[in-house]
């Protein structure tokens, strides 16, 4: 198991936004989280990426009981998230944005060839296709700037990836690579954590699906055996 | 051969597409400022007038350079002209009136713009103060400072024969200046093929090497130009290497360091940056004290040029030319884009038009006209570009 989060509350102020919520996520495995506005959703993926520390409950990860204070304890542990907004620079080339803030350098100078090599290999590897690594990623589409943006967290090695809404803003063509470098990441033996809105994509590319209701766990689904409308009475409370 | 060749084409045509000009808009424009003003007059493009050239743009072309620094954080920097100018006069009273040795004078100018720089820096950060506010106080504030240190007397002469007023007085022999040019350009293609040979090393793509020479070899070409022009003057001018210097000292940094790497990243995204682990508090720090010594450099070219320093030092339209040159030279006023060669075209540019119009006794009412013609049309070029490549993309 790689992560195991238990029992987790959290309120803010008189709004109980998680309320004995659980969550585990395996090696090799999609998890997706639903649920609707308010669920608790986003709650529970920043007590996992060290945004937002829960009231009370436990997190254990590769099966040791961990402490997350601070988005660099995740980190640390080899949680990483990829956040809806995407936090690249446009005016940076691929390369660039991929080693943002852990460029690799020999004293001060940057050590340009080792890594555009590592960047072309890691694309490569994940088969995102971008013509230039060295034009401003500006320049690219929304799909393969998700996939930068992906292939960033990986460059940490983690275990784990947290995808926030990774196809919120694409259209038809570029979600469906959003979609194959996910299955990628599975393939590689990573926790893949999916937050979508997008019920299409979860079951087109998860494995589970766990839904959140009103800050507790309503249902944890395999995809395989989950019909849309099981999905969706789960998410809104009715009954089938 | 002819498919590397299409490899090369393909890649400026890219750039042109995406609006990246480069520098190829500013080359034309001087070489049309050199055919109508030599046309107009022909001492225009006369040894001895492109030394002079050469002499006058170095102190602006500095401060330019400092004002590249935090035009790519998407900063400005309004207090240069007046820091240049603090940091003359504090250099001047400690080298005329306490009869300090030169470089300890300078020393302490330069440390004494750091200080300022520090200051504006953490106003910016610490009080969230906008950078315009913070420097537009500096502008008023440190030019009161530099004439409450001038005193009564308003005008500090610095004596011509040593120290200071020498550093303009100061020209490379011939075969110094010609050293220079195979020191540049062979260092110039020794990096590039050093690269060269790792990239293929690393099975990277790499250009042709004789793409790789022609480049070197242009680069050569242009520097053998100036300096048999300057030779068969009096010599390449002592300021115009260390302008030169530091544009190249700063194209290094910027483009070649994790340092410069993160100008542009905050310059493009702080929040990015900031996300990436990056400190953009030091790095907006550090930009603005950049700015403040490189000011104070170009303050203290401009006191030995003219043998003293005075109430007016670092004011008048000093400032305003060395942001209008950072801008004609490419850099945004947006942040994250530019590089340190636009402070050394914009200036090329600039000095010209001012040179070129004093030569046909033209006053100053039409200069200010032109050169703020000429500002308004490189950008107008630049964003037209990049509208249409933009627009290109959608």
């Amino acid at each position: 198991m790689t992560l195991e989060a238990t029992d987790i509350a959290k309120t803010y102020g008189a709004v109980r936004a998680l309320d004995g919520a659980h969550l585990t996520v395996r090696a090799g495995e999609v998890v997706a989280l639903v649920g609707d506005n308010g669920a608790g959703k986003s709650t529970l993926v920043k007590v996992v990426s060290g945004a937002v520390q829960p009231d009370s409950g436990t997190v254990s990860f590769l099966g040791r009981p961990v402490r997350i204070h601070r988005p660099a304890d995740a980190q640390a542990l080899g949680i990483t998230t990829v956040f809806q907004d995407l936090a690249l620079c446009e005016n940076l080339d691929v390369v660039a944005n991929l080693f943002l803030g852990a460029e690799k350098r020999s004293w001060s100078v940057l050590g340009e060839v080792a890594m555009e090599r590592t960047a072309r290999d890691l694309l490569t590897s994940l088969d995102v296709r971008i013509r230039d690594v060295r034009a401003p990623v500006a320049m690219l589409s929304g799909g393969q700037r998700q996939s930068v943006a992906i292939a960033r967290a990986l460059l940490g090695e983690p275990k784990m990836v947290i995808l926030d809404e990774p196809t919120a803003a694409l259209g038809v063509e570029q979600t469906a690579q959003v979609l194959d470098l996910i299955r990628r990441l599975r393939e590689r033996g990573l926790a893949v954590l999916l937050v979508s809105h997008n019920l299409a994509d979860v079951r087109a590319v998860s494995d589970r699906v766990v839904v959140l209701r009103l800050g507790r766990n309503v249902a944890d689904l395999e995809t395989a055996n989950a019909s849309q409308e099981q999905i969706v009475a789960a998410i809104t409370g009715a009954t089938l | 051969m002819s498919q590397l060749a299409t490899a090369a084409w393909d890649r400026a045509r890219d750039r042109v597409r995406r609006g990246d000009l480069g520098s190829a808009p500013v080359a034309v424009g001087l070489v049309l400022i050199a055919i109508v003003f030599s046309s107009l007059n022909q001492h225009f493009l006369s040894a001895e007038n492109l030394t002079n050239l050469a002499l006058q743009m170095a102190a602006t072309g500095t401060i330019a350079l400092g004002i590249i620094m935090v035009l790519l954080l998407g900063e400005i920097d309004l207090s240069a002209g007046s820091v240049s100018g603090l940091s003359a006069v504090v250099t001047t009273l400690l080298y005329v009136q306490s009869s300090w040795p030169a470089v300890l004078a300078v020393l302490a100018g330069l440390a004494t713009a750091a200080v300022v720089g520090v200051l504006h820096g953490v106003m910016r950060t610490a009080l969230a103060m906008p950078s315009f506010v913070v420097t537009l106080a500096g502008l008023i504030g440190w030019q009161g400072l530099l004439l409450y240190l001038l005193g009564s007397e308003g005008t500090i002469n610095l004596p011509f024969d040593h120290g200071i007023a020498t550093l303009s007085d100061t020209w490379l022999p011939p075969w110094l200046g010609w050293l220079v040019v195979v020191l540049l350009a062979g260092g110039h293609l020794a990096a590039a093929l050093v690269v060269r040979a790792r990239r293929v090393q690393a099975e990277l793509p790499v250009p042709a090497a004789w793409l790789v020479a022609l480049r070197s070899a242009g680069l050569a070409a242009l520097l053998a130009v100036a300096v048999a022009v300057l030779n068969s003057d009096r010599g390449v001018p002592l300021t115009l290497v260390v302008f030169g210097g530091l544009v190249i000292v700063m194209d290094l940094v910027l483009r070649r360091t994790v340092f410069g790497r993160r100008i542009f990243a905050v310059g493009g995204n702080a929040e990015a940056a900031r996300r990436a682990g990056i400190n953009v508090t030091s790095i907006r720090v550090l930009a603005f004290v950049a700015a403040s010594v490189l000011a104070a450099v170009g303050g203290i070219l401009a006191a030995s040029r003219l043998a003293a320093v005075n109430q007016s030092s670092g004011g008048s339209d000093i400032l305003l030319m060395a942001i209008a040159a950072a801008v004609i030279g490419g850099t945004s006023l947006f942040g994250g884009r530019g590089r340190a060669h636009a402070a050394l075209l914009g200036i090329l540019v600039i000095q010209s038009i001012t040179n070129g119009m004093l030569l046909l006794n033209v006053n100053s009412a039409i200069r200010f006209m032109v050169t703020a013609a000429v500002l308004a049309v490189s950008v107008a070029v630049d964003s037209l570009a990049r509208r249409g490549a933009t627009a290109g993309l959608h």
